[in-house]
C-alpha cells in the first residue's frame, strides 16, 4: 500500500483501475435504487471558538447504505460526523447553524431530546473505548439503559449483537471476561457489537480501523460489507481504498481558504471515484494532492 | 546515525561505565531507594518506640486494657476501652457523612460546574484542606454547635429519641458533634481527591456512554464512578486517616466523657484526645505508660485500617484498568 501511495501521482491511471476493480465486487448492489433519505444536512455551519471548522455542509445520508466522508486531515470529516448525533455538545465554546433532519426532524432544535438522538444514532470512536466491565456488560449496556432486565432477552441481545460484529465465535466462551483483555480489533468489533445492541437507525463510525493493525483492519472492512444493506452507516476514514471498497456513496471534503471543512463533492462511490467531476477531487484520489 | 553506532562501539566498557556514573544514574537509584527505606524505618521505629515504653500496663492489665472501660488514674486501673469506642464511632460516622457530600462536590467540580466556576471552587475546596485544625476546633466550639449541631441533637432526640442511639439527654459536645466537625475536616480531602480521579478519566469513556443514550447521570453512576472506584476508595481512606488521628478539634467538642452508651447525642471520648488531655497530667510511671499504650493502639488501628482499605482497593483494582488505580 504505501508502494502505491509512492507511485501514485505516476502510475494514477493504473490505481484508477485498481478502484474499479474493487468497486466491481460490489457491482451486485446498485446504490440508487429506491432507497429512503435518513438523514439531511442543510447549510450547516460549525464553530469552535471563532473558528468556523465547517461552512455550508449539505449532504444526503441514504437508509441502509454505507456513505463515507473522505478528505485530508483538518477538513472538519470529524466534526462533520459527530455533529450527526450531536457529539459536538461535549466540546466548551462550539456553536452550531443550519439543519440536521433525521427523518425530517431537525436534530439541532432546541427541544429535541439528545439522549433520544443519540439511541437513534449510534457511534463507534476512532479508538476502541470499551467500558472496564465484562464482555457481556459491555454489549448489555445500552439495553439495560433502555430498560430490559430480563435475563434471557440480554443474553439473546449480546449474542445477536456479538454475532452481528462478528465476533461472537471469539469470545462466546469468555464473555464475563473484562472487555479490556481482547485485542485491540477485537476491541473495536465489540465496541460495534456494543452500539448495535441498541438497534440504532444510523451507526456512525469515526475512522473505526484507524488505529488497528492491517488484520484487524481487514476484518472490520469485512464487518461492514456484513452490515451493508442493513445499517445506515456514515464513515469517516484516511484510506481511500477502504471507502472505495466498502461504501455505497463518497463525500469528499476539503478546505477553504480559511480552513473550513467544506463538501467539495458527493455522489455514488463508484462515480466518484471512477470519474470525479471536480479537478480537486481527482487530484485527492489520485494522490496528486493531500 | 552510523557514525554515532560506531562511537558506541569503539567506547569502552570502563568508559560507558563512567558515563553512567557521571550522570548520576547509580547515585540517584541509591538516593531513592534510601528515601523508600527511612519510611519504612521511621514507621518501624514508631511502633517499637511505643510498644518499648509500656511494658507496665501489658504486665499488669494484659489483653483487658482493650476491654475494660475502667480509667481511674486514683484507684490505679487503666482501660481503654471508651477511647477505641469513641474514635471508631466518630470516625466512621464522620465517613458517613463526609462521603456523599464529597463524592457530590467532586462530581461537581469535574463535571457539571460551568468552566468559569471550576477553579476557584476547586481553589476553595483545597484552602479548606489547608486550615489548621485548632481554627475548627474554636469555630466548632463556639458556632458550629450551639446553632446547628445542638439543635439537630435535640430535633433527632425529640423524633427518635426512643432509639438507644439518639437517647437523652442532649449534651452540646457530643460524639455527633465531633463527628460533625470531623465530616467538615475530611471533606475537602476526600473531594480534592476525587475530583482528580474523576478528572483522570479518559473523556472516551464518557463519550461511549452518551453515545450510547445514556444520560449525564447514567454516565456518572454507571460509567464514571465504576471506572474511579479505586482512586475514589483511596481518596476515603485518606479522610478516614485524618479522621482517626485528628486531636485537637476533637478535644474541643467532643466532652471528654467515659460515657460508654451507644448514643451520639452523648459526650464521649477519643483515643488522641485522651492522650492530649492527660498527658501533662500524668503523675506516676504506670499512668504515663498506659496512655502510651493508647498511642499504641491508636497506631495499630490506623495501620490495620488501612490494610483493609488497601485490600478494598487491591479487590477493586483487578477490576478496573491501570490508569484508574490509585
Amino acid at each position: 500500500m504505501l508502494n502505491i501511495q509512492a507511485t501514485a501521482a505516476r502510475d494514477a491511471p493504473q490505481r484508477v483501475k485498481a478502484f474499479v476493480r474493487a468497486l466491481d465486487d460490489n457491482a451486485h448492489l446498485d446504490e440508487t435504487t429506491a432507497s429512503a433519505l435518513k438523514m439531511r444536512v442543510r447549510a450547516l455551519d460549525f464553530y469552535y471558538g471563532a473558528f468556523r471548522a465547517l461552512a455550508g455542509i449539505n449532504l444526503d445520508i441514504f437508509e441502509h447504505r454505507i456513505t463515507a466522508l473522505i478528505g485530508p486531515s483538518g477538513c472538519g470529516k470529524s466534526t462533520l460526523l459527530r455533529s450527526l448525533n450531536r457529539m459536538n455538545d461535549l466540546v466548551p465554546r462550539t456553536r452550531v447553524s443550519g439543519e440536521i433532519l433525521l427523518d425530517g426532524e431537525n436534530i439541532l432544535a432546541a427541544n429535541v431530546d439528545v439522549v433520544n438522538i443519540r439511541r437513534r444514532v449510534g457511534m463507534v470512536f476512532q479508538r476502541p473505548n470499551p467500558f472496564p466491565k465484562s464482555i457481556f456488560d459491555n454489549v448489555a449496556y445500552g439495553p439495560r439503559l433502555l430498560g430490559v432486565t430480563n435475563r434471557q432477552d440480554l443474553d439473546e441481545i449480546v449474542e445477536r449483537s456479538l454475532r452481528a460484529a462478528a465476533l461472537w465465535d471469539e469470545v462466546k466462551d469468555k464473555l464475563n471476561e473484562s472487555g479490556l483483555a481482547l485485542s485491540g480489533g477485537q476491541q473495536q468489533r465489540l465496541c460495534i457489537a456494543r452500539a448495535a445492541a441498541i438497534e440504532p437507525e444510523v451507526i456512525l463510525m469515526d475512522e473505526p480501523a484507524s488505529a488497528l493493525d492491517p488484520i484487524s483492519t481487514y476484518k472490520i472492512e469485512e464487518l461492514m460489507q456484513q452490515l451493508r444493506g442493513q445499517y445506515t452507516i456514515v464513515i469517516v476514514t484516511h484510506n481511500m481504498q477502504q471507502a472505495a471498497r466498502a461504501s455505497d456513496f463518497t463525500a469528499f471534503m476539503n478546505m477553504t481558504p480559511e480552513r473550513a471543512g467544506r463538501i467539495v463533492e458527493f455522489g455514488v462511490t463508484r462515480e466518484l471515484f471512477t470519474n470525479p467531476r471536480q479537478k480537486e477531487t481527482e487530484d485527492y484520489i489520485t494522490g496528486r494532492f493531500g | 546515525m552510523l557514525s554515532l553506532t560506531k562511537q558506541r562501539a569503539s567506547q569502552s566498557r570502563f568508559k560507558e561505565l563512567n558515563r553512567r556514573l557521571q550522570h548520576g544514574d547509580v547515585a540517584f537509584r541509591a538516593l531513592t531507594i534510601l528515601g523508600a527505606l527511612t519510611i519504612l524505618a521511621v514507621c518501624v521505629a514508631i511502633g517499637y518506640a511505643l510498644w518499648d515504653n509500656s511494658p507496665l500496663p501489658r504486665a499488669q492489665f494484659g489483653l483487658s486494657f482493650l476491654t475494660s472501660s475502667e480509667w481511674n488514674p486514683v484507684t490505679r486501673e487503666f482501660g481503654a476501652l471508651p477511647f477505641v469506642f469513641g474514635t471508631l464511632q466518630t470516625s466512621l460516622m464522620a465517613l458517613c457523612f463526609a462521603v456523599p457530600i464529597s463524592l457530590g462536590i467532586a462530581i461537581f467540580l469535574a463535571e457539571l460546574a460551568p468552566a468559569w466556576l471550576r477553579q476557584p471552587l476547586g481553589f476553595v475546596v483545597e484552602l479548606l484542606a489547608a486550615v489548621p485544625s485548632v481554627v475548627y476546633g474554636l469555630w466548632g466550639l463556639y458556632v458550629y454547635v450551639p446553632n446547628f449541631v445542638k439543635p439537630t441533637a435535640q430535633f433527632l432526640n425529640s423524633t427518635l429519641g426512643f432509639l438507644p442511639l439518639f437517647e437523652g439527654p442532649v449534651f452540646g459536645p457530643s460524639r455527633l458533634a465531633a463527628s460533625l466537625v470531623l465530616t467538615i475536616m475530611i471533606l475537602p480531602t476526600i473531594s480534592a481527591v476525587s475530583r482528580d480521579v474523576f478528572l483522570a478519566i479518559p473523556s472516551s469513556q464518557r463519550e461511549a456512554a452518551l453515545a450510547l443514550g445514556a444520560t449525564r447521570w447514567e454516565m456518572i453512576g454507571q460509567v464514571l464512578i465504576p471506572y474511579g472506584m479505586s482512586g475514589i476508595l483511596g481518596a476515603v481512606i485518606l479522610g478516614l486517616g485524618r479522621a482517626l488521628g485528628e486531636t485537637i478539634a476533637v478535644t474541643m467538642v467532643i466532652g471528654n466523657n467515659l460515657d460508654l452508651s451507644a448514643s451520639i447525642l452523648h459526650p464521649g471520648y477519643t483515643m488522641a484526645s485522651i492522650i492530649a488531655n492527660e498527658f501533662s497530667e500524668a503523675t506516676y510511671e504506670l499512668y504515663i505508660q498506659s496512655l502510651i499504650q493508647i498511642g499504641l493502639v491508636l497506631f495499630a488501628l490506623t495501620l490495620a485500617l488501612n490494610l483493609i482499605a488497601r485490600f478494598l482497593v487491591w479487590r477493586v483494582a483487578r477490576r478496573t484498568p491501570a490508569e484508574a488505580r490509585a
